[in-house]
């Protein structure tokens, strides 16, 4: 029990740290490492607390996909040397008390959510998908995800897709004056097309400009 | 104090949910910050979903974190998309330069 509070309150206070650290740090690249490290202790979080399968997933999916893309457009569009300081930004500091106000009140009345709140009483014969501790957490996930869940996750996949194809067409550029190789005109050639036969008169040749 | 609970994660999650909302008000520079400010939110609601469903002993918080999970990174995808175009189109993604829309 004692391990599992160190490692809570480490990981926790890592996680903290380096959300502030996205927030406030100077250097767009540098929140972007942040932000990995803060993904990176939240799933060692999960791992910890019995959700296997997440964290592993957040692991594969932030760290390995979203944030490696974070990096990426950060690094092509070159912002990483214009100075992310809004501290001292001039005339921008006048909506900083509001946020700050604002940011406050939702913490505490998140936190006044937490502290007064209590289950129903009827709560637990209400549950239905009861975690099955024989079996692993990826198991029994594939267990209720695949049946239960089918349609959602398929719909799901399906907002995959058109992100996808919303990013490629986004992104999509036409350049004028680039050669570019076609499969369908070479495909659809026919000889007719290309080859002409000429009957070629003595000692005058063919014109081959026309 | 060594007795992890319930709340524990759940004060966790309102600390990062309320740092991504500090992030998006207060960051007037950058807008690939606020992305991560809404991804920091993201991840606020992921820890509340798994810490409910693991005290609570039911899967169906894990399954609804694995489709936020799904929802952020198009999210993500079509967001930096949206920047790298508008980028291309005005070669600035400062905040305060965006402004178009004002009329």
């Amino acid at each position: 029990m004692v391990a599992h509070s160190i490692f809570f309150y480490t990981f926790s206070l890592i996680a903290i740290i380096s959300a502030i650290m996205v927030t406030v740090s100077k250097n767009t690249v540098h929140s972007v490492f942040f932000l990995i490290l803060d993904f990176i202790s939240i799933s060692c979080l999960f791992i910890m607390i019995g959700a296997e399968f997440l964290g592993m997933i957040m692991l594969i999916v932030y760290v390995g996909a979203v944030a490696v893309l974070f990096l990426f457009v950060v690094m092509m569009l070159n912002v990483a040397q214009q100075k992310n300081q809004w501290f001292s930004a001039r005339e921008s500091s006048k909506h900083i008390p509001v946020g700050i106000i604002v940011s406050v009140i939702i913490f505490f009345e998140l936190i006044i959510v937490i502290g007064g709140w209590k289950y129903k009483p009827d709560l637990v014969t209400a549950m239905s998908l009861t975690i099955d501790n024989d079996i692993s957490n990826t198991h029994s996930i594939g267990y209720v995800l695949y049946t239960d869940y089918i349609h959602i996750f398929q719909l799901s996949g399906m907002i995959l897709l058109v992100a996808m194809i919303g990013a490629i067409v986004l992104t999509f550029r036409q350049r004028s004056g680039v050669k570019r190789q076609s499969y369908f005109s070479q495909i659809s050639r026919e000889k007719s097309d290309g080859v002409e036969i000429i009957e070629v008169q003595q000692k005058k040749g063919v014109n081959v400009d026309d | 104090m060594t007795d992890i609970g319930l709340g524990h994660y759940l004060t966790l999650g309102a600390v990062i949910f309320t740092i991504g909302i500090v992030g998006i008000f207060l960051n007037r520079k950058n807008i690939i910050v606020i992305l991560m400010s809404i991804e920091l939110i993201l991840l606020a609601v992921n820890v509340n979903f798994v810490a409910f469903s693991i005290f609570l002993n039911d899967l169906s918080g894990q399954i609804f974190t694995l489709f936020i999970l799904t929802v952020a990174a198009a999210e993500a995808a079509i967001g930096l998309a949206i920047i790298v175009v508008y980028y291309r189109n005005s070669s600035t993604i400062d905040v305060e330069k965006i402004n178009s829309l004002k009329g």
